[in-house]
């Protein structure tokens, strides 16, 4: 039970540089890894295309062996770095949490999401207090493999602190693969098993 | 209020507040910044931290006059001993002043990003920004491109050298360093360091505390709206014992390489905050007097504190 990247080939238009040439990687289930590299190296590409969101020129996105559904709910849920962008600005929250299935007051307890802040619109909370919603949302839905994308890099350390301990938290009792995009080394070592180093796979961009 | 010898920036007492509309024609003050004060002197970086949306961005959006026209400012801005009045403002942004944004949708998504670094400056300072595109790392190319070509950390970059570009005296830099890999973040501050010490000043307004204990003189620390602690970067450096305010060492507590442990708890809303002491509700030395009134600043062992209890 993993997901797997099978010999990526990816680039942005035909006259780009390639970012992945024959790139392959293992994310299995109940494992947190890391993914660093310098900026431009294809890090939120690789979280994109890790959960569907592009499609890779050659190669395999697989979830526990078959490809991502083009259909329904999606085992690999993402977490981007900006929530501000990643809500509907029209939706209140409660509407927005409802998308992964029916709100719980335990689950609300996990994610530190206060009762009041359901009847909000996204622009009357604070860049964290959004993020929870985010994490909730992509974790509730029921995913296998959650991509966080530089999920806390926006946020002061305390409440990067009480997001990862939730993330970390809900992902070992339901043992879910953590693929987490940082560019924090401190962080990096205290969440994941296992870092890896884009540098050492993706195609060499900066030639 | 009268000047301290040598300061480039002095703020005393500052407030923010907006004025906004919650049911039909009824009109609500909401306060974001209160009591606020901060001095920055020539030769210094000044590191300001703490909690998102406890209003970092809005001071440096204060102190360059750039807040919407909702907003209320009370309280006084000294730059260089003189009162900084909106047309002063005026006069200095972009010259004197220069603002490093908090975020990428700041550059122009219609113009190639080499002329934006260069500015209104005539004639174009082209190599002075070919010189600090190449120190930042970024591919010649890289000035014919637009902002939609560019990584997250590119444009930061291209952002912070638009910045260094101008020969400002004061630089405001809101979050300068995230999306950028660790070697290039240390250029950036090594950057801000190298100008400070040719007699300029920083103001480095950041959620990555621990590069900013390495290279600011002073930290100071905000929570809903104030400064509850500014202290030497050393004191910080040192860790909880050298620090005054159990806010600051919650902060140090919540590091990755310090233990990862967070406070229970949320900032308070402006709009909603509490009587006296505005941490008073997270605090685990909180007492009677805490939550009654509002404690003074302190000055103790070198920094200023708000808190009844600190030490």
């Amino acid at each position: 039970m993993a997901l797997e990247a099978r010999n990526l080939y990816f680039r942005y238009g035909r006259k780009q540089p390639w970012i992945f040439r024959d790139c392959s990687l293992t994310l299995e289930k109940g494992e947190c890894v890391a993914v660093s590299a310098p900026s431009g190296y294809g890090k939120t590409t690789l979280a994109l295309l890790l959960a569907g969101y592009l499609k890779p020129d050659k190669g395999k996105i697989l979830a526990d062996g078959r490809p991502l559904p083009m259909k329904g709910v999606c085992p690999v849920q993402l977490i981007c770095q900006h929530p501000e962008k990643a809500i509907n600005p029209r939706w209140k929250l409660k509407h927005v949490l409802e998308e992964s299935g029916n709100i719980t007051q335990e689950a609300l307890g996990i994610f530190g999401i206060e009762q009041a802040w359901l009847d909000r619109f996204p622009r009357e909370l604070s860049g964290g207090e959004l993020q929870r919603f985010c994490v909730a949302r992509a974790l509730l839905s029921g995913a296998d493999y959650v991509i966080c994308d530089e999920i806390s890099t926006m946020l002061d350390v305390i409440t990067q602190a009480q997001i990862w301990q939730a993330v970390l938290e809900e992902a070992r009792k339901r043992s879910m693969g953590i693929l987490a995009v940082t560019h924090n080394q401190h962080l990096a070592r205290r969440i994941a098993a296992r870092i890896i180093d884009l540098t050492d796979i993706s195609a060499d961009v900066s030639t | 209020m009268e000047q301290k010898e040598g300061t480039l920036l002095e703020i005393h007492d500052l407030s923010v507040s907006f004025k906004m509309y919650d049911h039909g024609l009824n009109q609500t003050r909401l306060q974001v910044i209160s009591d606020l004060h901060l001095t920055v002197r020539p030769g210094e970086i000044v590191a300001v931290a703490g909690s998102s949306g406890s209003g970092k961005s809005l001071l440096a959006s204060a102190i360059l006059g750039i807040l919407p026209g909702n907003a209320e400012v009370k309280g006084h801005m000294h730059y260089k001993g003189q009162e900084l009045t909106p047309k002063r403002q005026q006069q200095l942004r972009g010259k004197e002043m220069a603002l490093v944004p908090q975020s990428v949708a700041f550059l122009d998504p219609l113009m190639k990003v080499g002329s934006q670094a260069d500015g209104h400056k005539r004639p174009r300072p082209k190599d002075r920004r070919k010189q600090l595109f190449r120190r930042f790392g970024l591919p010649d190319n890289t000035e014919r491109l637009y902002p939609f070509q560019l990584s997250g950390g590119m444009a930061r970059r291209v952002l912070v050298s638009a910045a260094l570009i101008t020969d400002a005296q004061l630089i405001i830099a809101d979050e300068p360093t995230p999306g950028m890999s660790l070697d290039q973040a240390l250029e950036a501050l090594k950057m801000f360091r190298q100008l400070a010490d040719e007699g300029k000043a920083v103001i480095l307004i950041t959620h990555d505390i621990d590069l900013a204990f390495e290279f600011a003189d002073r930290v100071a620390v905000f929570y809903a709206g104030t400064t509850v602690e500014t202290a030497p970067a050393s004191d910080f450096r040192d860790g909880p014992q050298a620090l005054r305010h159990p806010y600051s060492k919650a902060l140090w507590k919540a590091l990755p390489q310090n233990g990862f442990q967070p406070i229970p708890g949320f900032q308070p809303y402006a709009g909603s905050l509490p009587k006296g002491c505005l941490f008073a509700p997270r605090c685990p030395y909180r007492t009677e007097e805490c939550i009654e009134k509002t404690p003074p600043v302190r000055e103790i062992r070198g920094g200023e504190v708000r808190c009844c209890h600190g030490s």
